[in-house]
């Protein structure tokens, strides 16, 4: 595995050394950290082993599964239309496009296509539960950097978005709004100006955010060169989403896989940096959140009319089969495998979540860093716990 | 107009001790009412306390209330004597900063002829019971505090000194109330009116002064001992009810009594143009209140506004800046005082 940065390397000798000085009295033998699974930078119940030397990392172990809840499992015990509470629960922040990639691998497996409206819907939910997952980042990378200020202004403008949630399925943050064959229900009246409205607020946000930690010395600091994932390494440990992006693979589900929702129909990009540090982490998503908005905006301008649910039986039963589908969530790639023998319900669920593969790399490029880069690093990461844990 | 009471020294003592140990929590309300809570919380949309008392002014007061009646926890395996006694050395060394604080020309407790000497000896022994805390509470985060701040006063300690230095060269003194007393007389370029604030000739000095004074009170660009998303709350960590409030009320304590020096070296202190004899004596807190509000404003200011610099980030713009920048001053100001 190549080694990039200078601490890295100085780091790999130094945890060389301390393994060999064992039996030396005089050395001191560094400190075993435990971060979490009660701390306040892990938003969750993630557990990260750190063994020190001084406040240099030697090596660290994330410790994962303290808030495994089994959804793989529940998911055997519930029928179709049933399981979208469940996932809902996986990513919370990203509500709404946890519940498309299955409900679009239960739509292959039924040979249903929900119609033209309730596919457009359908993306502009997603794009929104993006919206209000990665704001939340970008305000809370400042937070575990240490300035205060950002999160609040991340919570206030979420706000927005979640409203327009609540005001369509009634859940700011379950929506359980997509169904087999389409959605629901179809918008209220008077929603689409309100929520192009959101739509330039998000923009102002983002601008914002760019004003206020981008532009400051310190936050360029202690970002750049921070926790470089080189590109190989990343594809290596399976990252996914804007952290693979920023790594410089230009890779997005959106674009890349045929989908039937509607992200063919509008003008947008996919932003990579060169990087691949926390700076580069944090500016993707900034871009993307912008993207986002921008794609919200031209699906509601073109939204098609039309029903927005296909004729589907009352009585859900999925044939017999296997089906795999994944999207590009806010966190990365997300997908579900759908083993159908017939029933009422799923027979096996796989899910897979992009935070479990994205944080697989801590051991890799937590080593040698600092222990305040630690915070850095695990912010820019971005993973939400319940995705680890599913 | 003269007071003919006199009163002996022990009497005069105790209510310098106890006025000054009402200073201290009225210091800390007040700060952490109108900044932490309310500037804060208006900064970030948000309202802030709101429900006790007219604007939540009561807020702090009930707090303090609420961990007065706390559970004094000590934790399994720590020193318990040490563990103890640190928020006492913490509060000690903000009570002893008081001493030598002139709010007006009669109105300070001792005037040392070394005072800001003085008061910048006793600022850094804060550090000590930090140290203590950090070291006795059996915890890794609070040691990890703890060495952080030993480490950062002794980079700050350096250019908060420094920067004094000039204006200590400027007045001709190290004695608080002769600093005050020589930027009331002074002038500038022959206009005496306004006295002679030594933020005009030693503005470079108040900026490494602020600088110093954030870093010296771990407010955030320089919060790294109790940084609360890295070490959950630094040295604190395993503090609960009355001794967590002795660190609360020390860390604005100092806040205050930091910016009330830094008002006095820079500022003109309790000198208000036009203002002087026994009256000022009157106006002397009110006018040093208003000072302190100014600079505490700006030391909080940054405190909500930047993100937190890294251990050895923050050693260099110590050593690599701020100490280079002040001795520069020094030797300018040398140089101006020879030449006029």
């Amino acid at each position: 595995m190549t080694l990039t940065t200078e601490r890295q390397q100085s780091a790999y000798v130094s945890s060389q050394a301390a393994d060999a000085r064992v039996n030396i009295e005089l050395e001191t033998e560094g400190m075993t950290l435990n971060i979490g699974p009660q701390h306040p930078a892990t938003h969750g119940t993630l557990r990260i082993v750190v063994r020190l030397d001084g406040e240099q990392v030697l090596w660290a172990e994330p410790v994962c599964g303290y808030m495994h809840r089994g959804y793989e499992k529940l998911c055997e015990v519930r029928t179709y239309p049933q399981v979208t509470t469940l996932v809902n629960r996986i990513d919370w922040l990203g509500h709404f496009a946890n519940e498309v990639p299955f409900i679009l691998a239960a739509e292959k497996l039924m040979e249903i296509e929900a119609p033209e409206r309730a596919q457009w819907l359908r993306t502009v939910f997603f794009e929104m539960a993006r919206i209000a997952n990665v704001s939340l980042f970008l305000g809370d990378m400042g937070v575990q950097l240490g300035a205060l200020t950002p999160v609040f202004y991340a919570f206030r403008d979420r706000e927005y978005v979640l409203n327009l949630m609540e005001a369509v399925t009634g859940g700011r943050f379950h929506p359980n709004f997509d169904r087999i064959g389409g959605l629901k229900e179809d918008l209220p009246k008077g929603w689409v100006a309100e929520a192009k409205r959101v739509m330039t607020r998000v923009q102002s946000f983002c601008d914002q955010m760019e004003d206020l930690l981008m532009g400051n010395e310190i936050f360029d600091r202690r970002c750049r060169g921070i926790g470089v994932i080189p590109a190989s390494v990343g594809l290596e440990y399976g990252m996914s989403g804007a952290n693979i992006r920023a790594s410089g693979v230009d890779w997005d589900l959106r674009r890349d896989e045929d989908s039937p929702l509607a992200w063919k129909h509008c003008d947008w990009k996919v932003w990579t940096h060169a990087d691949g540090d926390a700076f580069a982490r944090y500016w993707v998503r900034l871009q993307e959140t912008r993207e986002a908005a921008k794609i919200v905006v031209q699906l509601l301008d073109g939204l098609p009319s039309g029903p927005i649910q296909a004729k589907v039986p009352r009585i859900i039963k999925v044939p017999a089969g296997e089906a795999w589908a994944h999207t590009e969530n806010p966190l990365g790639e997300m997908g579900y495998y759908v083993v159908s023998k017939g029933g009422l319900g799923p027979f096996r669920v796989k899910i897979r979540s992009a935070s479990f593969n994205n944080i697989s790399v801590i051991p890799w490029v937590l080593r040698g860093v600092f222990v305040p880069d630690v915070i850095t690093i695990l912010a820019s990461l971005y993973f939400i716990l319940g995705d680890i844990d599913r | 107009m003269t007071f003919a009471v006199e009163l002996a020294y022990w009497q005069t003592t105790t209510i310098k001790v106890l006025v000054v140990l009402g200073v201290i929590p009225v210091a800390a309300i007040v700060l952490g009412y109108v900044f932490l809570l309310k500037m804060m919380s208006h900064m970030q949309s948000r309202l802030g306390p709101m429900e006790a008392g007219p604007h939540g002014t009561l807020q702090l007061v009930a707090d303090g209330l609420k961990f007065i009646q706390k559970e004094d926890i000590f934790p399994d395996r720590s020193d318990r004597f040490v563990f103890g006694l640190a928020p006492v050395v913490v509060l000690m060394s903000t009570f002893l900063l008081y001493i030598v604080i002139p709010a007006g020309p009669r109105l300070v407790v001792e005037d040392l002829d070394t005072g800001v000497f003085f008061a910048l000896a006793v600022s850094s022994l804060s550090v000590l019971g930090v140290l203590m805390a950090g070291w006795s509470s059996a915890n890794k985060y609070s040691l990890i505090g703890a060495l952080r701040a030993a480490g950062q006063l002794i980079a700050y300690e350096l250019p908060l000194v420094l920067a004094v230095v000039g204006v200590v060269m400027q007045a001709g003194t190290m004695s608080l109330q002769g600093i005050v007393r020589a930027q009331s007389e002074g002038e500038i370029f022959g206009i005496g009116f306004l006295g002679n604030p030594f933020i005009f000739t030693q503005f470079v000095g108040f900026a490494v002064f602020l600088l110093a004074a954030q870093a010296e009170l771990s407010q955030t660009p320089f919060d790294m001992p109790v940084a609360e998303s890295e070490l959950v709350a630094g040295f604190m960590t395993e503090y609960t009810g009355f001794r967590f409030l002795f660190f609360f009320m020390s860390e604005f304590g100092s806040a205050f009594a930091l910016s009330a020096i830094g008002a006095t070296l820079f500022l003109g202190g309790w000198h208000f143009p036009g203002i002087g004899g026994s009256l000022a004596d009157v106006t002397g807190p009110l006018v040093l209140g208003a000072k302190v509000m100014l600079v505490a404003f700006f030391i909080f200011w940054f405190r909500f506004t930047f993100p937190r610099l890294r251990e050895d980030q923050l050693q260099a713009v110590a050593w690599k800046y701020l100490i280079p920048i002040s001795l520069a001053n020094i030797l300018v100001t040398g140089v101006l005082k020879v030449l006029f």
